[in-house]
């Protein structure tokens, strides 16, 4: 009786576990479709794109809507292609998130090595600066930058992106460091060493996957940021993401589909890359900022 | 010996071991201060700004109580943003975790090429809403995307221009929203599957339960708490929901695809009525804290037991 029931149970499984391979494929399919419609379209000419079918390889291979977008396309007012305002995103990128890692990185220390009366009251409001929605600091920040000649500078975004990111980092570096045993720090500190020294001595050594995490956070969401720079850049700090909208959403002239779509994988390959040589780490940052376990 | 000359200095330098004591706050001091200012002093900021007149600029000479709230609430397009969404947070939370929880089980049934699989479900989280809003955008398009491919296969009479209706163009967004989010919470629950004892799994089974009613009765009633922080992480993505509305329909056709965080930019920068536009950050605000407060509140407290 038992043996035939499972013999149903296995026949049964091999069908449900076809089933199961479908629906993942399927949804591969899902997930990969529009990435394969952008890389795709990029590579033909417009009136393939414009006559023919989105799905269909080119017949007419060309890498001129690459060379476009990068160096030619009309963005604003400006025949310049998305290269400016690439290295714009970078400029911003580098100091933005080493900034906010160090910093990150030594309130971590603290919170969890130095506690102090109050501490947890401290971490608790950090904490809730990272979910506040950025449209309410949108018109003080602008005031801000504005009073202190900032507005409209990379490095008034650079300070924007690092403030605002310093609550992530923090939590990152107080979860990881909080696992550290304290017992290290004490005895080094019984033998005379400094605040700095344990820092770099000690923890330091050994904090090598919480930075991987935490650069790797920071960088993909300061990169793919549309808010703070389309509040608050000027004519010479406008960053990728921006530039990309403008060259989309323009309403002047023919729509030249396949740029768009070079345009928009140029904007998407360094999250990309660091994602495909990373993404162990990615995916971890991820949780630890949604699971504050 | 080493002891004594590491000790010694510690000794005789009475005066900088205070010092000392106080470095850890002063380290962390700049960063609370920054915190302090640019958050919290922003909010009151922004608080005082919903209850004045202000229009181009921040003005403090004329206070009008309640009365940007008032018209928030009379205003048409705030209440068209409100109930996007609506629509919008509760198809892309449901959604999400449906697809989500759905794929975790399936992966977890030790799937040949997992290892392949999941990373092409999770990609879409290191992507720009930018460019997940150009690539859905054109997809979407009755001109060139779906619509096109599908005529240009035989299906003449083939028809899908949601983005182009003022009716539909929101669950045009949810489409593209769900694209990207649906394989981050898969790789929440998938975490989650993981964590849960074998031990128990075992003990069903050999009492004869089925792998459904495992699944029903047992694994998904354990994912509590992922459903709970799918829910939060999500719930505050859509009250946030910017760059993709601008990218896909910058909220039109008309203003059918406005959300909360799309009247706010476009009252204080666009149309000059920046005491509304704080108020309906401050709404914003409010939506998010109520969802994020309690959350915190016993996460932070459940580990201290």
């Amino acid at each position: 009786m038992s043996a035939a029931s499972q013999d149903v149970a296995t026949r049964n499984s091999i069908f449900v576990r076809a089933i199961i391979y479908v629906v993942l494929i399927l949804f591969a399919i899902y997930y990969l479709l529009p990435l394969y419609v952008m890389v795709v379209n990029s590579l033909k000419p417009l009136d393939e794109i414009r006559q023919g079918n989105m799905l269909a390889l080119p017949k007419q291979w060309t890498i001129a809507p690459w060379l476009s977008a990068w160096s030619t396309a009309q963005i604003g007012v400006q025949p310049v292609g998305l290269k400016p305002y690439f290295i714009n995103s970078v400029l911003m990128v580098v100091p933005a998130v080493a900034l906010s890692t160090i910093l990150g990185a030594l309130n971590g220390y603290v919170l969890t090595k130095w506690r102090f009366k109050g501490d947890n009251i401290v971490f608790g409001l950090m904490l809730l600066a990272c979910f506040i929605p950025f449209q309410i600091v949108l018109i003080p920040s602008a005031r801000i930058l504005g009073l202190t000649g900032l507005a409209g500078t990379i490095t008034g975004l650079v300070l924007i992106h690092a403030i605002y990111g310093l609550g992530f980092t923090t939590l990152f570096f107080r979860n990881y460091y909080e696992a550290f045993p304290t017992e290290l720090v004490r005895a080094a500190q019984i033998d005379g060493a400094s605040f700095f020294q344990i820092f770099r001595r000690i923890l330091l050594p050994s904090s090598g996957p919480i930075i991987v995490v935490t650069v790797i956070w920071q960088f993909t969401n300061i990169w793919n940021d549309f808010l703070f720079g389309s509040s608050f850049s000027g004519f010479n700090s406008i960053p990728l993401t921006v530039a990309l909208n403008n060259l989309v959403n323009s309403s002047t002239g023919v729509k030249e589909y396949n740029v768009h779509f070079a345009g928009a994988i140029l904007a998407a390959l360094p999250t990309l890359i660091v994602y495909i040589v990373s993404g162990r780490y990615f995916v971890r940052g991820l949780m630890a900022g949604a699971v504050k376990g | 010996m080493a002891d004594l000359t590491t000790t010694a200095p510690r000794a005789v330098t009475n005066p900088r071991a205070t010092l000392q004591d106080l470095l850890p706050k002063i380290v962390l001091a700049p960063s609370f201060a920054l915190i302090l200012i640019f958050v919290y002093g922003f909010i009151v900021f922004t608080g005082f700004l919903s209850f004045s007149g202000s229009k181009l600029l921040p003005d403090f000479s004329t206070w009008v109580g309640l009365n940007n709230y008032v018209r928030l609430f009379n205003h048409p397009n705030w209440i068209t943003a409100l109930k996007n969404l609506a629509i919008f947070s509760v198809l892309y939370i449901v959604v999400c975790s449906f697809i989500g929880l759905a794929l975790a089980i399936f992966l977890d049934q030790k799937i040949r090429g997992e290892g392949f699989l999941r990373p092409i479900y999770l990609y879409p989280m290191a992507l720009s809403f930018i460019v997940t809003g150009v690539a859905w955008k054109w997809f979407l398009d009755p001109g060139i995307g779906l619509e096109h491919v599908m005529q240009s296969w035989g299906w003449e009479s083939f028809s899908f221009r949601w983005i182009k209706e003022g009716q539909m163009a929101i669950y045009t967004i949810v489409i593209a929203a769900v694209w990207q989010s649906s394989g981050f919470v898969m790789a929440m629950f998938l975490a989650g599957l993981r964590g849960v004892d074998n031990e128990i799994i075992k003990a069903a089974q050999i009492d004869g339960a089925s792998t459904l009613t495992i699944y029903r009765r047992i694994i998904i009633p354990l994912m509590r708490p992922v459903f709970l922080s799918a829910f939060v992480v999500l719930a505050h993505l859509a009250i946030k929901s910017y760059d993709l509305v601008v990218a896909m329909t910058d909220g039109g056709p008309g203003t059918a695809t406005w959300t909360p965080a799309l009247f706010m930019q476009k009252f204080t920068f666009g149309r000059n009525e920046m005491g509304m536009g704080a108020a309906s950050a401050i709404i914003m605000m409010m939506m998010i804290f109520a969802i994020i407060v309690p959350y915190l509140y016993s996460e932070l407290g459940g580990k201290k037991k």
